[in-house]
């Protein structure tokens, strides 16, 4: 078993005197914004790339440095990452390359990850709220006994104590909260995909690579990746990077009335979403599901069917840029967010915007051609 | 075989209501449940008894209250309900959470020895998802979290097989007992609990500790004390300036008002007309 | 062939009747198992809702020590409602305010909640999520309950039935027959949410104070029921209801929610509710068919208490009082038998009914047998005398140069030519004999 790293010790209040908020001169110290890069079988995780771009903001506030950790095997393209990387805003790149480190783990990320935040001492660092990124949060801030907040869906300097501002949905999505780690570092952030924007890669920008050690064989890693099972592709449904979304809701009656959601997706090119009721049900996939536990999307289009817009969906698409909701019901949720909307039934209105998308649609390309 | 499954109680967000004058969480009146994802982590943890007999001892952190959620467990077949609570811990963020339940889960240890500790994948009111990974780095237990499925358990041999979920695939993961493993949601269904079962739990005398009878010795590391992250604000969402256009079904027909909607759409959004074309094209 | 009891009774339910039921027998040391078939007690109640500290004080004597409760009702208001005016008698006392005091407001999910915690802390067992599906019988005799989960038999010596006025169970047994529609009201209420400050001014009450608005007339559409307004901390709570039989009969097809939203924007009551946010709904049934719906509420080895057994003043609106008094005399007649080592025959359960007919709740239900016939029949008491009170009011509070004998003249003409003589004799007979 492994002793957790020892962290620097904050500056010890005497105990009975309310909690510690103060930051000790040594964690003061702490500079840098850094962005944990997830990275699989031969690319990186967008959510990285979207968290590098909100580094940026954040370190230029700050006027710290933006910094990147890669960890992988050593045919894994890191180098490669690691220019993307820079591209995005990262001003150094953190690289640890190993072969304990081919294919996620606990253990030895965790390591590599602990080990160089001791190191560098950075005060800020942020992961994708991934599986990957969830698992490995976790238990490094629990190795440096410091702050985490999961789910953000903001992330700000607070002007007064220059500590990071973290924003995220509380019960259930009715209200915000804003979480900050005052007196202790670095202070840790995940965020999920798509919450923040993709930024814009700039190829000109330039940046150093810093090498380290892992430090740790395979024989002190109690846990074996025996195999990596790929779904099958056909199958993928990639909802949260997708440009139009038509989604189902409960106010569709029955599963049968999903294929007009599908029909006008097809007709538009987009995906399929839907909401927790129905995927609960088993009417749909579960990963159609947009939502506070399901998928966050950013379409430039979303258009809702019999979906009453509650809470807990709304917060999953609301940064959709144009938002069309069809309801029986003029009182529900979904209408207040909207910003069109059509009270009448999803089983008519759907296919009578699959004909008008349709014939527009091919009206225009044949203009076009 | 002994198991222990930490358990959270949580208000069921799906009945909370924001308070529409003062615009705070009215909790009176919800109800308050098992965490769902809890459930999940149960229920395996209750296979794994049928298949290998031995002990299920549910766990939980939280007010007096907690205790009904505890029970509830106790009715669907747990063995042995703890719950630690104290004033002390009032406050407590993830951090200081997985630091209780740990000494909790050692205290129980003493008793028998623990081979998994199972926790939920999150919580539905924080949703952080760190305590399970917390636990586990505090008591160096190997740590599984997302997984989808346990393919085989060695109780000789002390080894556990496991497939997990990550992005695009699932990964098979072999580690040494004792571990400890998040389900992921819908792996698997809650059994349902028999009338006996029912009367069983309503009676069961729920062990409570204090953070002595817990053997928490640091109190620096409980409660709002030892948590590192401060709720500096909770609000509500601003207010919507711009309101929703509304196509009156009753003043036209469809096929207008489908085509009004194409026109206001591709409007407003300058781009997405074109992107359209180029999927068509496509 | 018998099974052994578990238990010495089974409560089925655990709202007010279930709950005085089941506390009485397990602070007596029986052993009691409550079965509920809602997620938790309280979630399948509905009501006004008003509390009757003199019913609950029999049951936990100190229950204001910590029972969710919003407001003391310190004035009660009964209005007669014409389309846009209403004559009404206000009753405000500062007796009121000295405690102890006799009515509270309160929210009925709370409520529930924390009298069931009272029930489970005096010993008694409580699962929910159960639904009981029916009685068990050994021949004549009751003797448990099948319920509708896996193993789902349980036996107890005596059944106590507490299941609301949807009941079934004491029908499928052949207790009792189908509720007719003629004997229930559906009834609707929204809460509203409003600050503080405002339900203070707007009612003219303090911080703890509460206000009871009971209503009757138009408002109604001609069918025979009462509307309410009720005054808790930070929210009121308005309701409407008639008779069910009454709904489907009625010519405009009005449906309760259609009567509720006329009743908010009624010039007097609109204002009052102003501003106030709509975050809760609720419908129910009401047992109103008085005493001589009153089916048989005792058996071989069985009891009905609360809505169960249409224990409800629709006069007076009093239903959660007359619940906790029932369940409260069924455990006492349970405990009596018990310590004296008596059998849970009918013989030995009548104790129940006579001492039922000693107390308030049938007296007051016999005294107002006949008011759900009387009204029922006569809905000129919902139409034509709000109307009529209503203009001679205006009549006589309108100073336009009139004299004041032309006046009363004016006003005595129009409730004759109205009604005539005998139609006028004959309603104050009927409400002579409804009220006697």
């Amino acid at each position: 078993m492994n002793a957790p790293a020892t962290p620097a010790a904050p500056a010890k209040r005497p105990a009975g005197r309310g909690r510690n908020l103060e930051l000790s001169d040594e964690l003061k110290a702490y500079k840098g914004v850094w962005v944990f890069v997830e990275h699989d079988r031969g690319h990186v995780h967008s959510v990285s790339w979207e968290l590098l771009g909100e580094a940026r903001k954040l370190a230029d506030t700050l006027g710290s440095p933006v910094g990147a950790v890669l960890l992988g095997g050593a045919d894994e393209h890191l180098e490669k990452f690691a220019a993307e990387a820079i591209s995005f805003g990262a001003d150094t790149v953190y690289i640890v390359t190993d072969p304990v480190l081919k294919g996620y783990r606990n253990e030895p990320f965790t390591k590599g990850l602990t080990d160089l935040v001791n190191k560098y001492k950075p005060e800020i660092l942020l992961l994708g709220a991934t599986s990957q990124g969830r698992d490995l949060a976790g238990s490094v801030a629990t190795t440096l006994l410091t702050g985490l907040t999961a789910d953000c869906t903001e992330l700000n300097i607070d002007p007064v104590s220059k500590a990071l501002a973290a924003t995220r949905p509380t019960f259930g999505g009715s209200l915000y909260c804003t979480i900050m780690t005052l007196a202790y570092r670095p202070q840790m952030a995940t965020v999920r995909p798509r919450v923040m924007l993709m930024p814009k890669a700039d190829s000109s920008r330039t940046g150093n690579l810093i090498h380290d050690t892992l430090g740790m064989v395979e024989t002190q890693i109690v846990t074996k990746l025996l195999d990596f099972i790929a779904d099958a592709h056909s199958n993928k449904i990639n909802l949260p990077y997708a440009d139009v979304i038509v989604s189902g809701g409960k106010g569709l009656k029955n599963p049968d009335n999903f294929k007009l959601v599908f029909e006008l997706a097809r007709v538009l090119g987009g995906e399929v979403g839907s909401t927790r009721p129905c995927v609960q049900a088993g009417w749909v996939e579960a990963d159609r599901q947009v939502g506070q536990t399901g998928k966050t999307v950013r379409p430039k289009l979303y258009i809702a069917a019999g979906i009453s817009g509650a809470v807990q969906h709304r917060v999953g698409m609301e940064g959709s840029d144009v938002i069309v909701a069809i309801n029986t019901d003029p009182n529900a949720p979904i209408f207040e967010f909207a910003h069109y909307g059509i009270v009448g039934n999803a089983m008519l209105v759907l296919p009578a915007l699959t004909k008008a998308f349709a014939e527009h649609l091919s009206k225009r390309s044949a203009q076009v051609a | 075989m002994h198991i222990v499954v930490c358990i959270k109680q949580v208000p069921d967000s799906a009945q909370i209501r924001v308070h529409p004058v003062t615009n705070t969480i009215m909790r009176q009146g919800v109800p308050a449940i098992v965490n769902p994802y809890d459930l999940f982590s149960l229920e395996e943890a209750l296979r794994l008894k049928d298949k290998f007999g031995g002990k299920v001892t549910v766990l939980c952190m939280g007010p007096p209250q907690a205790e009904e959620a505890l029970r509830k467990c106790i009715s669907f077949g747990a063995d042995d309900a703890v719950l630690v609570t104290d004033r002390a811990f009032a406050g407590a963020d993830t951090l200081a959470t997985s630091y209780a339940l740990a000494a909790g889960i050692r205290q129980i240890a003493k008793e028998q020895a623990v081979d998994i500790v199972f926790t939920g994948k999150q919580t539905i009111d924080g949703d952080t998802a760190q305590v399970g990974p917390g636990i586990a780095k505090r008591m160096g237990l190997q740590l599984l979290t997302y997984v989808s499925r346990i393919v085989e358990t060695d109780l000789d041999g002390r080894t556990i097989t496991v497939e997990r979920r990550a992005e695009g695939g699932v990964q098979v993961l072999k580690t040494a007992l004792p571990c400890l493993i998040t389900m992921l949601e819908n792996t698997n269904e809650m059994r349902f609990a028999n009338l006996p079962a029912m009367i069983h739990a309503a009676a069961y005398p729920v062990r409570k500790w204090s953070k002595e009878q817990a053997c928490i010795e640091d109190l620096d590391k409980i409660g709002l004390k030892g948590s590192p992250t401060v709720v500096s604000k909770v609000f509500g969402p601003s207010p919507r300036t711009e309101k929703v256009e509304m196509l009156d079904l009753e003043t036209s027909n469809l096929r207008d008002i489908s085509l009004n909607l194409l026109q206001k759409v591709f409007t407003r959004h300058p781009t997405l007309e074109a992107d359209l074309l180029m999927k068509e094209s496509a | 062939m018998k099974k052994p009891s578990q238990f010495d009774a089974i409560v089925v339910g655990a709202g007010p009747s279930g709950n005085a039921c089941a506390y009485t027998l397990a602070k007596a040391g029986l052993k009691v198992l409550q079965i509920e078939r809602g997620e938790y007690p309280g979630s399948k109640n509905v009501q006004g809702a008003i509390l009757y500290s003199d019913a609950l004080e029999k049951i936990i004597p100190d229950f204001r020590d910590d029972a969710p409760l919003e407001r003391h009702i310190i004035e009660q208001r009964v209005w007669v409602l014409d389309d846009n005016s209403f004559v009404g008698t206000h009753y405000r006392s500062d007796d009121y305010n000295k405690p102890p005091y006799n009515r509270y407001t309160i929210i009925r999910a709370q409520f529930d909640k924390w009298f069931s915690s009272k029930v489970r802390e005096a010993g008694a067992l409580l699962i929910c999520e159960t639904t009981v599906n029916h009685l068990i019988m050994d021949g004549e005799q009751v003797v448990g309950v099948q319920c509708d989960r896996e193993a789902g038999d349980v036996y107890a010596d005596v059944v106590i039935l507490a299941d609301g006025v949807n009941s079934t169970l004491a029908r499928k047994a052949g207790f009792h027959g189908e509720i007719k529609d003629s004997n229930v009201a559906l009834a609707v209420k929204e809460i509203l949410f409003m600050p503080e400050d405002t339900i203070r001014q707007r009612f003219n009450i303090g911080e703890e104070e509460g206000v009871v608005i009971e209503m009757v007339g138009k408002i109604t559409d001609g069918m025979m029921g009462t509307g309410f307004l009720y005054t808790n901390k930070e929210s009121l709570t308005i309701g409407i209801g008639c008779m069910l039989g009454d709904f489907k009969g009625s010519v405009n097809k009005t449906s309760p929610y259609a009567l509720l939203e006329k009743l908010k924007q009624h010039p007097s009551i609109a204002p009052l509710i102003q501003g106030g946010e709509m975050k809760e709904y609720a419908a129910h049934l009401i047992p109103e068919g008085g005493f001589y719906a009153i089916p048989k509420v005792y058996g071989n080895g069985w009891m009905i208490v609360g809505d169960s057994g249409g224990f409800v003043n629709a006069v007076h609106r009093e239903g959660s009082n007359l619940a906790m008094t029932t369940g409260r005399l069924a455990a006492e007649t349970v405990i009596a038998a018990k310590a004296a080592g008596k059998p849970m025959s009918e013989a030995v359960l009548k104790t129940y009914k006579t001492e039922l007919d000693k107390s308030f709740v049938m007296k007051d239900l016999h005294k107002y047998r006949d008011m759900p016939e009387v009204f029922h029949k006569n809905n000129q008491f919902f139409t034509t005398y709000p109307e009529l009170v209503s203009k001679a009011a205006h009549k006589m509070f309108t100073v336009d140069g009139v004299d004041k004998k032309t006046k009363e003249r004016e006003i005595l003409s129009s409730f004759r030519t109205s009604r005539s003589l005998t139609g006028l004799v004959g309603d104050a007979v009927k409400l002579w004999r409804a009220f006697r």
